[in-house]
């Protein structure tokens, strides 16, 4: 009968046995791995009862305070969140006192039929080709978007995949949102790429290799970086990258300072001096091209252009991953020795600026599409106000960047949300708590009729389009 | 460890939020004798939780062996009285009755013009003449007058706090207790169903809380878009319920909450179905 060990929670005289991974009677606590945690997702209410204050929006403290502060804010956010671990509704109960209504039993969370994520991975190993398919348990829940500085783009989910592909594919599109936007690792496999293992805020892990660091630049940044602490260390250096592979020598870096041409010859396509593209196919080998040896990127060496016996070369890639030290021989072939101790610093050095490779997850929903279907009389009136920052947009109480443009378009990095904030309905969609904060000279502006509270309620709670995933709080036990 | 009792007052003084383990009660009382009343609260509420984990145990069984020395659980015992021949135990009513227990300690020797217990979601209140109480619940709002006879407002469903046995998101039940409209609230929401859907995810309840008063009973843990046919037999299936607890004066009025779509039932109307807007 008992799937996991439970334990009794002494928090309260109810004494609850709680299995693991579940929540006691009171939702406030439960138990995680044998021991019991504090769990609400939204402590800052419980913080600010505890202080006898009035809940008020999330973290609205942190606001410029132009159009809502103190007793100005007349609608806290309705957001509910969710406690871990089964997304039951947060204890949640909102105090505000509004003209008319007596209490409100149901925290309101949008449904996001139109919503996904955006993916930032921090790696320079070659994940996919843009506009790959990327899977989730072998359905196709997004795809592979633009390679940008040191980093590789996905885009996951929307409305295509949710609901415009099959009932699997709208399950395991759903299913790995909602486990990404509540901070969870997620495998994906790109078609004709990696399988990579995604979590917010941690390292991506690409084919089974935890990612460790983002490169410092591109291989020719690195050159332009560094060319003055290799000189006279060392005659050549060569930075490894997918994208842009630097050559000292002939980098603009290195002839500012003089540095002596030798003869060195690189494949692949040169863009300007000093800088190649494609020197090899990307993968996972150095600097996120599919070699392993640096030395097959190299053509003959050039002695009327200053090839000589002896010439010394040192190829590193662009996180200091991988480094290797070679000395011309007599027939002008590079031949690998040990590094120099002279030279360990400044490979070091890459590596030292380099920041922690990890994975970024944006959350990116829609709440302003059927704003226009006038459940309400002025409707269109919060959406301009959300436009023109009268009416703020939270989710979970984190900030959000609103995209310009026309109806309430926003994104959220989903570590600031609390956690399991994140919902979903069978439709499938997700639910995400969101809260909107206006004044109440901003409100009454708003119209409806005569501007009572009563039509921002409607607005948020029953006219749909900021959602109408209406939750019951508490009922009988 | 074990927490005491907790008491803030909110909006300025309007208000009380009185706190202990799973218990929330928001207090609200209009009238001179706001700060009386509030007093009297928080003195019952000190031994409500004590005086219900004392019984806890009996609370869980489905025909317990009564009387309890608790008042409060007297009052669960007696709300379930009633629902002979269905599966019910005392514990479908603790929300409501903890709310009444607080509003007649209120109510001793005073008669504010309007006081309402809301213990997250299951209401008890008092209306003098004249006055109204008015709700935003997931079926819309709900307005309540002096002349209605229900005292009491509560809510269930199957992603409540509590687990239900059927698939209602919400059914609210105004009846003349807080502790009779919780157990009606959550009886209904039972009996909103589809018992044979292949789709509908269910567990033995003692599974997910060991403590559960629903044993191994199957409780709702997923349920899928349904039709619109399904939909509506399932509210139907409830309704019929709520209809026999109405007609009985168990309740007053009770509206039906599935996926969009909502039934309302009372003593005079014939069930109607509304479509809420999805987002």
């Amino acid at each position: 009968m008992s799937t996991a060990e439970k334990i009794r929670c002494d928090a309260c005289p109810v004494m609850c046995y709680i299995a693991d991974g579940r929540a006691g009677a009171c939702d406030r606590y439960a138990n995680e791995g044998g021991k019991i945690i504090r769990c609400d997702p939204l402590v800052i209410l419980d913080k600010r009862v505890a202080k006898g204050d009035e809940i008020k929006p999330f973290l609205a403290a942190d606001w410029d305070g132009r159009h809502a502060s103190g007793a100005d804010v007349v609608v806290s956010a309705i957001g509910s969140g969710t406690t871990y671990p089964d997304y039951k509704p947060a204890p949640f109960i909102i105090s505000r006192d509004i003209d008319g209504v007596d209490f409100v039993t149901v925290v309101t969370e949008a449904i996001f039929s139109y919503c996904g994520v955006k993916v930032k991975i921090d790696t320079d190993r070659h994940l996919g080709a843009e506009a790959a398919i990327v899977r989730a348990e072998g359905e196709a829940i997004g795809h592979v978007m633009t390679a940008e500085y040191g980093s590789q783009m996905l885009s996951l989910g929307g409305v295509d995949h949710l609901t415009g592909g099959s009932k699997p594919e709208g399950r395991k599109t759903c299913d790995a949102l909602l486990r990404l936007c509540n901070k969870q690792a997620v495998e994906l496999t790109i078609d004709g790429g990696s399988t990579v293992v995604v979590q917010a805020g941690a390292a991506p892990i690409v084919d089974g290799v935890t990612e460790d660091r983002m490169r410092v630049g591109c291989g020719s940044a690195t050159i332009g970086m560094f060319a003055s602490q290799w000189q006279g260390l060392v005659d050549e250096v060569v930075v490894v990258d997918d994208h842009i592979t630097g050559v000292v020598s002939e980098h603009q870096a290195g002839k500012v300072i003089d540095w002596p041409d030798t003869g060195i010859r690189i494949k692949g396509r040169r863009s300007t001096p000093g800088r190649y593209f494609k020197v090899a196919e990307p993968g996972k080998g150095w600097g996120g091209t599919d070699i392993s040896d640096p030395l097959t990127i190299l053509g003959p060496w050039q002695e009327k252009k200053g090839a000589r016996a002896g010439l010394s070369l040192l190829m590193v890639s662009t996180t200091g991953e991988h480094s290797g030290y070679y000395v011309l021989n007599e027939a002008l072939e590079p031949v690998e020795q040990a590094m120099p101790e002279t030279l360990l610093p400044s490979v070091d050095l890459i590596a030292q600026n380099c920041e922690p490779a990890l994975c970024t997850v944006l959350f990116m929903g829609g709440a302003g599409g059927s704003l226009r279907s006038g459940v309400t009389t002025n409707p269109i009136h919060l959406t301009h106000s959300v436009q023109q920052d009268k009416t703020r947009v939270t989710i979970g109480g984190a900030p959000t960047y609103r995209w310009p443009g026309g109806g309430i378009t926003v994104m959220v990095d989903v570590t600031q949300v609390p956690d399991g904030a994140f919902g979903y309905v069978p439709t499938p969609a997700l639910v995400a708590p969101l809260e909107f904060t206006v004044s109440r000279a901003e409100y009454e502006a708003l119209g409806g009729h005569g501007g009572s509270i009563r039509d921002l309620d409607d607005v948020l709670a029953n006219g749909g389009e900021y959602g109408s995933a209406a939750r019951v709080i508490g009922a009988a036990t | 460890m074990s927490a005491a009792p907790q008491a803030h007052l909110l909006s300025g003084g309007q208000r009380l939020h009185l706190h202990h383990g799973p218990i929330d009660l928001i207090i609200g009382v209009e009238g001179d004798e706001r700060q009386q009343c509030f007093e009297r609260a928080v003195a019952r509420f000190q031994t409500v939780l004590s005086g219900l984990a004392a019984e806890l145990c009996g609370l869980r069984k489905p025909a317990p062996h009564g009387p309890f020395q608790d008042p409060v659980a007297c009052r669960m015992l007696r709300a379930i009285t009633p629902h002979r021949g269905i599966f019910v135990t005392p514990m479908a009513a603790v929300a409501g009755a903890v709310a009444d227990e607080i509003l007649a300690a209120m109510m001793q020797g005073h008669t504010p013009t309007k006081a309402y217990v809301n213990n997250g979601g299951d209401i008890a209140f008092h209306l003098c003449h004249g006055q109204q109480m008015t709700s935003l619940g997931p079926a819309g709002q709900i307005v309540l007058t002096a002349q209605d006879t229900a005292r009491g407002l509560a809510t269930s469903g199957w992603q409540g706090r509590s687990h239900s046995l059927g698939i209602a998101d919400a059914v609210t039940v105004a009846a003349p207790t807080a502790a009779a409209a919780d157990v009606a609230a959550t009886l209904i929401a039972n009996a909103v169903d589809l018992p044979d859907h292949p789709s509908i995810e269910r567990a033995p309840a003692a599974t997910l809380n060991p403590d559960s008063d629903l044993g191994l009973r199957a409780v709702t843990t997923h349920v899928p878009q349904l039709s619109q046919r399904e939909i509506h037999t399932a509210l139907a299936n409830g309704a019929r319920y709520a209809q026999t607890l109405v007609d009985s004066g168990l309740i007053c009025q009770a509206a039906l909450t599935l996926q969009g779509q909502s039934m309302l039932i009372t003593a005079e109307t014939t069930p109607q179905i509304g479509t809420l807007v999805h987002a």
